[in-house]
């Protein structure tokens, strides 16, 4: 069979255009090279809603970040995922962070974002009591949000294959043959895939897969940004989210409530040669504490939950890369912050280059924008629960304690498009292990689940795919 | 709304041992709540021995322990549900929990005794550089996987932290088959019973690394190795010391945490340093009505003093029921630091009082002395006291009758 169109990569970028393209009367894969969808830089990042005042003027990033961020309440909604309208504020100690402020303000006004306001300290701290008493200025804007990225980025891949697309995993694609009138992508271990038409989201692997068909007119390479995570006793600590006024050091550090109530600290940003190169490092994580006091009163880093790195996949052009370098086969590179704010305009961005460039497309008329919502459970009311737990008893059994999720919930996770395999994906789905013990006591009891649905041994189950094993084997005693 | 008056929360050695203590003092409209699918808690899982010397004059296996509590508990017919989780206390001792019967109920009680237990620290908690691949797991999960799935989580592994349940896990998993390379312990002593030290890594040739730590966590899918380092007196890793060690397993017994979200649902205000709820010799908290015991009140080694602790607690409960009380005082008792905490943080009633206490360092030759300003109420000397062993004294009345406040302190030789 031959595929109208393989998308490569299924981060939120490649998820996002897939969603749209499952729209039209197409044909269509995604091909991702990891365990699980949501594996890059889109389960690893600040998951802010940026308002869009930060990219420059005329930019492909300032246009499609001012456009992503006013779909993306609506696509959340579509799609049953978490989001925040929490605002923004870049707060400043100087009378140089002033003057950057004021710049930032006019950059947002040309970009087109609504509701930007310059905030004296009393202004500030009235709204924000616990920024620092050091701070004297900031710019406030109302649009800026919190979203759950990796939750948007396996609902729109779940979308699409809803609506009729396939998912492949562990498909890493490693060349790229043309014959007359299609594209056969080969992955690593030996798999083929024919399709017409190439989306290339691959994120840091962008420039590989561009040079795969003869474009080296790009690179990218990785920067990293650590993050430290703490419970949600500190979750209400600010409503906003807290960003520094970027200067010649580089945009700094922020604070920022999660869509899950936590409190999100980070990132650094240090180029680094290696892609694959996730570690966290002491000084990293120093450098986030450290500067996350100066920003926020009254952190406590003895409530850290966990820490973990994301990779930028920086591009050196400056700007995002969105292009067709040739007939049928589409860029979609460099997509480093603000990607995730801009993912719903990416995707309709990518379908209308494709018309121009004269691809046949037609509307399904099946197609069907709605997912439901992996978390309706937990949102719901005593009386509603009752009801779902009459019907399905597996809704009265809590399998993780610190998040109160139950195996109903697991179980309907384990069974929705995309299908998780693994523990870090029915983490990234349902919440479980996510909470202070971190899946110390249902873990053991989450394998069991993944085993028996997939019909597969117990110690067979990974972490996240790959050599990511959790047991070895049986004990002497057990047969 | 169903009324019931003493709804305990978790079904322990803490909750078995209060119901038991309550039902037995006149109160029989008890309800255990366990979200567990079994009563007895994380003596569930310790198949090792060790467990009942104060209590029954026997060296009990963990089950066999709890087991004898079960008991008493069928032949009173105390009611109790299992896998059921209490979701929220309000300080009205309106308890709301669930289960797949009855889905989301809400009792209305006249008493609540907390007894929750504790988890385990967790790895993110401790920020640990490096990758974050499979095969780090805390010592009570291995535990599980070991002796509840019948599961071994790995073959070659490093345990960091020398507390109780990593010392037992070390032996466990050398049983099993595993190598352990070494347990490595921060500070320059264990937390660690004396006797485990002895028996799980003596026994077995297992190195105990003082003041040493993990720094670096390496490997991309499974865990391939660890990097550790020696600690200078403030804790800090000295660069000059770090040392590869190739393992496919970090076993993490880094410290217990009380268990007290729900607590605070329910308006209980806790001790900094326990974790745990600041309470009265009754075992009540500050919010009338509210009683707590067990590793939920503050980590303990033994479970024979858990049991004691509990009895206390059911005791007090049924006495708050009835309306009973003896004289009212309100003394608070403060520490000096080298005496790290007291369990009660205060006394309210004119009767004796067991104190329990934990000290922050390994000292010698010491003197333990209470005070009322200048006034020494009581003192004792010991040979040696060490974080990992709790302490206790027993004060009379007519010692702290008319005091103001208390205070603890340890005076070293
Ligand atoms: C530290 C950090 C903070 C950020 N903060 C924000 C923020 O607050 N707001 C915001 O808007 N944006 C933010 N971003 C940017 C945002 O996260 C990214 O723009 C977005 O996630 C990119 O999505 P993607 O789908 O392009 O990339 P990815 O999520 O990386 O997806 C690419 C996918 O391609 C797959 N792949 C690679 N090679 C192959 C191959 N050969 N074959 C098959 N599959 C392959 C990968 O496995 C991966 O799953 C941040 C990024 C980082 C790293
Ligand atoms: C690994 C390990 C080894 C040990 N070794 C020894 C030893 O050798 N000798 C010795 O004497 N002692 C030992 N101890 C100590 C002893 O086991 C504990 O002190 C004792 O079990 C604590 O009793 P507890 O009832 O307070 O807590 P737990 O036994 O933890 O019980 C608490 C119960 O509450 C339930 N619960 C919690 N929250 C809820 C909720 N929201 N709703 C419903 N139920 C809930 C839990 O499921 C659990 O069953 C050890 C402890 C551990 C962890």
């Amino acid at each position: 069979m031959t595929y109208d169109v393989a998308v490569i990569g299924a981060g939120v970028v490649g998820g996002m255009i897939a969603r749209e393209l499952s729209s039209y009367k197409l044909n269509l894969c995604i091909l991702e090279k990891a365990h699980d969808v949501a594996m890059g830089a889109s389960s690893a990042n600040s998951a802010i809603v940026h308002a869009g005042f930060d990219a420059k003027e005329g930019s492909l990033k300032a246009l499609l970040n001012v456009q992503g961020s006013e779909m993306m309440a609506k696509t959340c909604q579509e799609l049953g995922v978490k989001y925040k309208n929490n605002g923004s504020l870049v707060i400043g100690f100087n009378e140089e962070d002033m003057e950057t402020i004021r710049s930032l303000y006019t950059r947002g006004v040309t970009n087109g974002v609504k509701g930007l306001e310059i905030l004296d300290s009393d202004a500030l701290h009235a709204l924000e009591p616990n920024v620092s008493k050091n701070a004297t200025c900031a710019l406030y804007a109302p649009t800026g949000s919190i979203v759950c990225p990796y939750e948007l980025t396996i609902a729109s891949v779940g979308n699409a294959m809803d609506n009729g697309a396939s998912l492949l995993l562990d498909f890493a694609v490693s060349a790229i043959e043309e014959d007359a009138d299609a594209f056969t992508l080969k992955a690593e271990d030996g798999r083929t895939v024919k399709a017409k038409y190439i989306i290339n989201a691959a994120g840091l692997y962008a420039d590989a897969i561009a040079e795969m068909v003869g474009d080296t007119s790009f690179q990218i390479h990785a920067r990293r940004g650590e993050y430290v995570l703490l419970d949600k006793e500190s979750g209400n600590l600010i409503k906003s989210t807290i960003f520094r006024t970027p200067s010649k050091m580089g945009k700094g550090i922020l604070v920022s409530p999660t869509v899950d109530g936590n409190l999100i600290t980070g990132p650094t940003s240090v180029d680094i040669g290696e892609k694959e190169n996730k570690a966290t490092t002491p000084d990293g994580l120093a450098h986030v504490m450290r500067e996350t006091r100066e920003n926020v009163d009254g952190v406590m880093y003895n409530q850290t939950i966990t820490s973990f790195c994301g990779l930028r996949a920086v591009g050196s052009t400056g700007d995002f890369i969105i292009n067709m370098p040739r007939d049928r086969f589409v860029n979609v590179a460099g997509i480093e912050s603000p990607g995730l704010s801009s993912a719903p305009a990416i995707a309709k961005y990518v379908v209308e280059l494709l018309k121009k460039a004269e691809m046949p497309l037609e509307k399904d008329p099946t197609f069907s924008p709605l997912r439901a919502p992996m978390h309706a459970f937990r949102e719901a009311g005593i009386e509603e629960k009752n009801e779902i737990i009459k019907k399905d008893p597996a809704y009265g059994r809590i399998i993780c304690r610190c998040e109160t999720v139950t195996e109903g919930e697991i179980l309907a996770a384990i069974r929705q498009n995309p299908k998780p395999r693994d523990l870090d994906g029915v983490k990234r789905r349902t919440r479980a292990q996510m909470g202070r013990c971190q899946g110390g006591f249902c873990s053991p009891y989450i394998v069991e689940l993944l085993a028996q649905e997939m019909q597969v041994p117990y110690e067979s189950v990974t972490k996240f795919g790959g050599d990511s094993y959790i047991n070895v084997g049986k004990t002497k005693g057990v047969d | 709304m169903k009324q019931i008056d003493l709804v305990i929360v978790g079904g322990g050695p803490a909750g078995m041992s209060a119901a038991v203590a309550a039902y037995d003092n006149g109160i029989k409209n008890i309800l255990i709540l366990e979200r567990d699918s079994h009563l007895g808690g994380i003596l569930q899982q310790c198949i090792h021995n060790g467990f009942g010397l104060h209590r029954f004059g026997e060296e009990l296996t963990g089950p066999e322990y709890a087991w004898r509590y079960e008991q008493q508990v069928y032949e009173r017919n105390i009611p109790y549900l299992l896998n059921t989780m209490v979701l929220d206390i309000s300080p009205e001792k309106v308890v709301t929990a669930t289960n797949s019967e009855e889905g989301v109920f809400q009792i209305q009680a006249k008493a609540v005794i907390l007894a929750m237990g504790c988890r385990e620290r967790s790895k993110g908690a401790l920020n640990i550089a490096g990758t974050r691949p499979s095969g780090i797991f805390s010592a009570g999960t291995a535990q599980k996987y070991v002796n509840l799935k019948g599961y071994m989580p790995g073959k070659n592994v490093v345990i960091l932290g020398s507390g109780d349940i990593g010392l037992i896990m070390a032996r466990r998993m050398t049983l099993e088959g595993a190598k352990v390379h070494a347990v490595c312990e921060l500070m320059p002593y264990s937390g660690g019973l004396a006797r485990n030290i002895e028996q799980c890594l003596n026994d077995f040739g297992i190195p105990l690394r003082l003041s040493h730590t993990v720094v670096e966590i390496h490997g991309k899918q499974r865990l391939e190795g660890v990097t550790i380092a020696k600690v200078d007196e403030n804790r800090r890793p000295i660069p000059e010391t770090r040392e590869y060690i190739p393992c496919d397993t970090l076993l993490l017994s880094v410290g217990l945490i009380p268990e007290n979200e729900l607590s605070k649902t329910a308006g209980v205000p806790l001790d900094r340093v326990t974790s745990g709820a600041v309470v009265d010799q009754d075992r009540q908290t500050s919010v009338e009505g509210i009683f707590a015991c067990g590793n939920v009140l503050h980590v303990h080694d033994l479970v024979d003093y858990v049991s004691e602790e509990a009895e206390i607690a059911g005791k007090s409960a049924v006495a708050y029921i009835q309306g009973i009380t003896a004289e009212r005082t309100d003394i608070p008792l403060s520490t000096d630091g080298k005496i790290r905490y007291t369990v009660p943080q205060r006394i309210t009633q004119k009767k004796d009082v067991t104190v329990f206490f934990r000290v922050a360092d390994v000292y010698r030759n010491v003197t333990i002395r209470v005070s009322d300003g200048d006034r020494v109420i009581y003192s004792k000397k010991k040979l040696k006291v060490a974080p990992g062993e709790m302490e206790s004294i027993t004060l009379r009345p007519d010692q702290f009758a008319d005091a103001k406040a208390l205070s603890f302190a340890l005076e070293v030789k």
